[in-house]
């Protein structure tokens, strides 16, 4: 049985903290191996010890800390007041087993000075802690370059599709440049928005995959496909600092 | 053209003005000829003094080839029409843009009457291979007026400009026509950034093709051809209207897309001493216009695809075009009109495709915005 769909503690607990730590490690399987693989497939997943009495395995973003609700079937909802029990008492197991600690959200901002003296540069880690929160509490500018250099090779992935007909798929030597030097005029920023053209609420990807199809005489991607990925990525880069304003025309 | 009421006077005396004038800088050879010309349409149209001078029309055809311009105070008003940045591939690989510049040809020679001739305002090519060139040539001899040619950089870094010239001749020349002196510049010459790079031909021609391709140098008209300039103008008194075109804006817009000629400063140095000067380019893709000093400029509409205005640099004179719609291959496309007129300025018609016309008079840009203002836009670019 797979982890994935019991994670719905670990949902509900902080769909935002998962959201990003998927974000930031889903990169580098497909900017190191430059791997084809769909999104949704290169994500890391907890593992998790199967369910010994049939019910349901509900963990914590932890990874660790997990319960198994009895008589609740596989794909079977739980109601509001079981799932309010069964996150409580996890948390409550966390508790117990963190004597003195805190349950830590993910921090905002640059690392503290006082961690960077502790471990300055590259030369040693911090000490671990073995508590939520991990992974943002124990950074120091060393994990920043290292995330700013991935990013950057993403968007330039990107940058070399949006300049390549032939990357792009393009059947009549039509790249994005030709019409959007360094991005212009892609306004990535109002979206969604309702594109009159279409008769619907487009995404950008509606409106790359649109210009791939039409001006470009090329095949659509799939959302998921790298290629759409980085495009996406190299278009969003150009704006940055620009406020979004999505549904403006 | 602006229809003003003349009374028979003035008419006389402007005709004869003109008439004189060509007599004095006509060698013997042209005023035999123009006299016999005259004195035959007498003949023809049974005419006698003081009518005679309405057979002006003769005389200043006959000599406007060899127009010398000294001494020109005005000029005869003509029209001429404008094409530019066809952005062709071969014929096999890309239709779209084969579509763009077919429907710009029809269009100048729809116009009734006839312009008198039709500027290309270069990169007919996208990559500058013989089969593009060559293609367009096909194309443009389709066009019934008289055509000139001018080259643009995707016509030129293939091979600097070998098989453009072996089709269509220098890509500096002059020429005058009715009062007005006439210049096509080759603006987008660059300094080497290949040879360093050990680049193939196609690898310099795609650099420069790339409109946000930092790499590569920034256009210039150069030394050797400003000081060609120089001397073409030598001899042309600065009360004679000129007409300079060139592909690139002769001034500084936005440097990062080379929407820039880097010795603009330079050039229009060479053309201040003239009362007026029009300067008319393509490159941009979009409705551009600006007043530096003496000299209007006017940047024309591409065939192929509208070009983002740059996010800085923007002339302020300039009204922008309405935003483009990607789904229409024609919209912020197009083509233009001019009509030089008698004072020597140029007015503009951009002829926007799926849109209406937008009418720039000179009028607009000599008083700096006071007056005669096209209307603003209704969606700006983001």
């Amino acid at each position: 049985m797979k982890s994935q769909p019991k994670l719905i503690a670990a949902a509900i607990l902080s769909a935002v903290t998962a959201g990003a730590i998927v974000g930031i490690w889903t990169i580098y399987p497909y900017a190191r191996a430059g791997a084809t693989d769909a999104y949704a497939q290169s994500a890391p997943t907890h593992t998790l010890p199967p369910a010994k009495h049939g019910g349901v395995i509900v963990a914590l973003c932890d990874g660790v800390t997990h319960t198994e609700v009895t008589g609740l079937k596989p794909g079977q909802p739980m109601s509001h007041a079981q799932a309010l029990a069964v996150t409580s008492g996890l948390m409550a197991e966390w508790q117990r087993t963190h004597p003195g600690e805190k349950w830590v959200m993910a921090q905002a901002g640059e690392p503290s000075a006082a961690a960077e003296a502790a471990a300055p540069g590259a030369a040693q880690a911090p000490k671990l802690k073995s508590q939520q929160g991990d992974t943002y509490a124990s950074f120091h500018n060393r994990d920043y370059k290292i995330w700013q250099a991935e990013t950057d090779a993403f968007v330039e992935q990107g940058n070399q599709i949006f300049h390549s007909a032939k990357l792009l798929g393009g059947t009549i030597g039509v790249s994005c440049d030709m019409c959007h030097p360094n991005a212009a005029n892609t306004h990535p920023e109002t979206y969604p928005k309702y594109q009159e053209q279409l008769q619907k609420v487009a995404l950008l990807r509606d409106m790359i995959n649109w210009c791939i199809e039409n001006p470009v005489k090329g095949k659509t991607l799939d959302p998921n496909d790298p290629k759409l990925r980085a495009l996406e990525a190299y278009i969003l880069a150009q704006r940055k600092g620009t406020p979004l304003d999505y549904g403006k025309h | 053209m602006a229809i003003r009421h003349k009374s028979v006077e003035t008419k006389f005396y402007e005709d004869r003005e003109r008439v004189l004038r060509a007599l004095r800088n006509c060698d013997r050879r042209t005023f035999l000829k123009l006299t016999a010309a005259t004195m035959g349409a007498v003949m023809a149209k049974g005419l006698m003094p003081p009518h005679t001078f309405q057979l002006v029309e003769v005389a200043d055809a006959a000599v406007t080839k060899g127009w010398d311009s000294a001494g020109a105070q005005g000029s005869t008003p003509f029209r001429f029409a404008y094409i530019s940045d066809a952005h062709l591939y071969e014929r096999t690989l890309n239709q779209r843009f084969v579509r763009g510049i077919v429907k710009a040809v029809d269009d100048v020679n729809a116009l009734d009457p006839q312009p008198d001739f039709v500027l290309y305002g270069g990169d007919l090519a996208q990559l500058g291979s013989p089969a593009q060139l060559e293609l367009g040539r096909q194309i443009l001899s389709g066009v019934k007026a008289p055509i000139k040619m001018m080259v643009g950089e995707h016509d030129w870094f293939l091979d600097l400009g070998e098989k453009w010239q072996e089709l269509f001749g220098p890509p500096t020349y002059s020429f005058d026509w009715k009062g007005v002196h006439v210049v096509v510049l080759q603006s987008v010459y660059e300094k080497d950034f290949w040879s360093a790079r050990k680049m193939t031909p196609q690898e310099r021609m795609q650099t420069v093709a790339g409109l946000d391709n930092g790499i590569q140098s920034r256009f210039e008209v150069g030394a050797a051809q400003r000081a060609w300039l120089t001397k073409n103008l030598a001899k042309v008194p600065a009360t004679t209207p000129l007409l300079v075109f060139s592909h690139s804006p002769l001034y500084k817009y936005y440097r990062n897309w080379n929407f820039w000629t880097d010795d603009a400063e330079q050039v229009q140095a060479i053309l201040r001493p003239y009362h007026q000067v029009t300067v008319i380019h393509g490159h941009t893709h979009q409705m551009l216009f600006n007043q530096i000093g003496n000299i209007s400029f006017y940047g024309m509409l591409s065939t192929a695809w509208p070009w983002p205005y740059a996010p800085e640099g923007l002339p302020p004179l300039t009204i922008q075009m309405n935003r483009a719609d990607p789904f229409d291959q024609f919209d912020g496309c197009g083509d233009g009109q001019f009509t030089a007129r008698a004072d020597g300025l140029v007015d503009t018609i951009y002829n926007l495709w799926d849109r209406n016309p937008v009418t720039v008079k000179a009028s607009y840009l000599v008083s700096r915005g006071k007056v005669d203002r096209p209307p603003a836009p209704q969606f700006a670019s983001y």
